[in-house]
């Protein structure tokens, strides 16, 4: 548990954040005591940088979870065209999502499979539940229990940028994560 | 008020009333082109390919030599109709009749229909007296259809008939009473009537296009992203009278009717995950023949109505499947590692043909309804969408990689060859068939935004369906 929460803090904190002075990890963290504590992680985004004393016990408790959703500790994962295999990128991103949903127990989250423009409208809706669940079975694999985790495919049909260009439809190739319960 | 069976011809309803044949007491001549030089033979020829672009309103003599020595075709005319009555209802009515009318039977080009502008000073006939058969002579018409709209008490009263310009009688005749809130199905039923009688062909001029459109503009609730709806819609063949379907306010995508025109399928977002829903449209009520087991998507009526093939990730995987329509009976069909999806029925019913990627890409292929006798059509870089010809026609129309987009193909079984009717304008997605097999409807984005558009087997006739919002996924009504 503590290596993964490790893992999950160094991958968020390769994300190029400002590297704030992380505060040590309690030595016991406990096994099954009920959320205990936890070390505030990272701050995804730098909402206050600096001089914010007391870190809250739990981030998630003073946001609503459309708040959580439009700043998510969940990062989404990116597809190669007409793939729906996890890379290794992938991995090391579903790591780091497997450790946030470690950490809070209580959430739940629904994986968006989405596709590019560039397949038909309907071989994408299979393409997009394809990813979701390439997606969902990783996390399982590492340990996240299956029912917290649910999948939807939403195949070419909301596009995150509706550009068309590489970088939109790099952008667009992805399995999306929704906290639906925290 | 009548309305509500001239709102859904789909139903097969007869517009009127009364829709009585009124052909000459003589033997009905079938009426052909007997003149060489004038006809446009239908496979080289030239022909207006939309009312909005006739072609120029003298012949010349390059059409003449154009046409070659194929079959002449017969010319007809169809001038305005004479409004009996001094409202303008009527006179609407009047007008809208003879526009249509003129645009339904040009677009099973089974006639050459001479433009309009061509005889604005030849007078309309209100009977057969006074048809003025010389003029019509004179411009090379074969047949002329002449009619009048009159009020009656339940609406209007609408008399059309066909007459030779030759043996200067009727040779086809139908009178409607009804309602005068859509004209355009007066022109549509007569039409269809008109090419049952002369030419023994199942006209489309009354099927309706049902889609999908973002057109409402209304956001999906409760995303944080910004999304927008899509709707099920359907319209007139000709893209007049598009009434909304669904109203869920979520995704609704790839509508499919069933044979009988009543219900629609498509895959609906409503519960939050994908899942088949019927709509019986006028009945106002709803169905669920896979009873929210697992994801489902992609529905299709089987050809007698009583089964639905659909997509479904429920055992894992995304696999074909058959269901009954009241959720009974379910068969697995396909059983692959790979992506199985997008189903479509054989015209008999025995056969489905659907999109696989297990040699590596999406590929066409066909498969008997009990899961047997496997085959793969396609060839290409990337193949989807299939959608199985009606009989005569033996042939599976899909959509085919050719660049950064798709064109339509067709795929002829008999002969193992393949045809393309799109040529790079745009991406070219989702055909489906007429129920006569003589047109596809399609998506593309040659105009823009996602349109549907509608064209005939060999490529030309293309005619832009939708204008409003963007629309996705047309299928045709039987």
């Amino acid at each position: 548990m503590v290596l993964l929460l490790t893992m999950g803090g160094a991958a968020c904190g390769s994300k190029a954040k400002p590297p704030v002075a992380r505060p040590q990890p309690p030595a016991s963290v406990a096994d099954n005591s009920p959320p205990p504590k936890p070390p505030a992680p990272p701050q995804p985004i730098a909402e206050q940088p600096i001089s914010v004393p007391p870190i809250p016990a739990d981030e998630l408790s003073g946001r609503s979870i459309d708040d959580l959703n439009r700043d998510s500790p969940l990062k989404p994962m990116f597809f190669a065209l007409d793939s729906a295999e996890v890379s290794g990128e992938g991995q090391q991103i579903l790591q780091a999502n497997a450790a946030v949903l470690r950490k809070y127990p209580n959430m739940q989250v629904t994986i968006e499979g989405h596709c590019d423009e560039r397949g038909t409208a309907e071989y994408n809706l299979a393409l997009g539940e394809r990813r979701a669940v390439a997606a969902r079975n990783y996390l399982v694999s590492l340990g996240i229990a299956a029912d917290r985790v649910k999948t939807v495919s939403y195949g070419k049909e909301f596009p995150f940028d509706a550009g068309h260009d590489d970088a939109a439809w790099a952008n667009n190739r992805r399995a999306h994560f929704v906290i639906t319960a925290k | 008020m009548m309305t509500t069976r001239l709102r859904w011809p789909v139903l097969g309803l007869m517009v009127a009333a009364s829709a009585v044949a009124i052909a000459s007491p003589s033997a009905p001549e079938e009426l052909r082109g007997d003149r060489a030089e004038a006809a446009v033979g239908r496979a080289g020829g030239q022909q207006p390919t939309s009312p909005t672009q006739p072609t120029p309103p003298q012949r010349t003599a390059v059409e003449v030599t154009l046409t070659g020595e194929g079959g002449a075709q017969t010319r007809l005319a169809v001038p305005d109709l004479i409004a009996l009555s001094n409202d303008q209802e009527t006179q609407d009515a009047a007008r809208v009749i003879g526009e249509v009318l003129w645009n339904d039977l040009n677009y099973e080009r089974e006639f050459y229909l001479i433009p309009r502008d061509t005889y604005k000073t030849i007078p309309s006939a209100a009977s057969m007296d006074t048809v003025p058969f010389d003029r019509w002579r004179e411009l090379g018409a074969d047949g002329v259809v002449s009619g009048i709209v009159q009020r009656a008490a339940s609406g209007v009263r609408v008399e059309l008939r066909l007459y030779s310009v030759r043996a200067r009688q009727s040779v086809f005749g139908r009178e409607y009473t009804g309602s005068v809130a859509n004209p355009r199905l007066y022109a549509h039923t007569f039409s269809d009537e008109l090419h049952l009688s002369q030419r023994n062909l199942r006209g489309v001029a009354r099927t309706k296009l049902a889609f999908s459109s973002d057109r409402n503009r209304e956001a999906v609730i409760a995303t944080v992203e910004k999304r927008e709806v899509k709707e099920v819609y359907i319209a007139d063949y000709d893209g007049a009278n598009p009434r909304r379907i669904t109203i869920n306010r979520t995704l609704n995508i790839t509508p499919a009717w069933s044979p009988d025109g009543r219900s629609i399928a498509y895959t609906s977002y409503r519960s939050g995950l994908p899942d088949v829903l019927i709509s019986n449209i006028f009945a106002g009520t709803m169905e669920n023949p896979t009873k929210g087991v697992g994801q489902n998507f992609l529905p299709v009526f089987s050809p007698d109505g009583s089964r639905i093939a659909f997509m479904s990730s429920r055992d894992g995987n995304p696999e074909i499947y058959v269901v009954n329509r009241d959720g009974s009976n379910l068969v697995r069909l396909t059983n692959n590692a790979a992506t199985e999806s997008t189903p479509t029925w054989s015209p008999s019913g025995t056969q489905l043909a659907f999109t696989s990627d297990r040699s590596g890409t999406p590929q066409v292929y066909t498969v008997n309804a009990d899961g047997s006798g496997l085959r793969r059509l396609t060839s290409e870089s990337y193949a989807d969408r299939a959608t199985w010809s009606p009989a005569p026609y033996n042939e599976i129309a899909f959509a085919a990689r050719t660049g950064p987009g798709f064109d339509i193909k067709i795929y002829n079984i008999a002969s193992g060859e393949t045809r393309q009717i799109t040529f790079g304008e745009g991406t070219n997605e989702s055909p489906a068939w007429s129920p006569n097999g003589r047109h596809l409807a399609f998506m593309s984005t040659r105009a823009g935004r996602s349109q549907i558009f509608t064209v005939d087997r060999d490529g030309r006739n293309l005619r832009q369906i939708t204008r409003d919002g963007n629309n996705w996924t047309p299928h045709w009504s039987q």
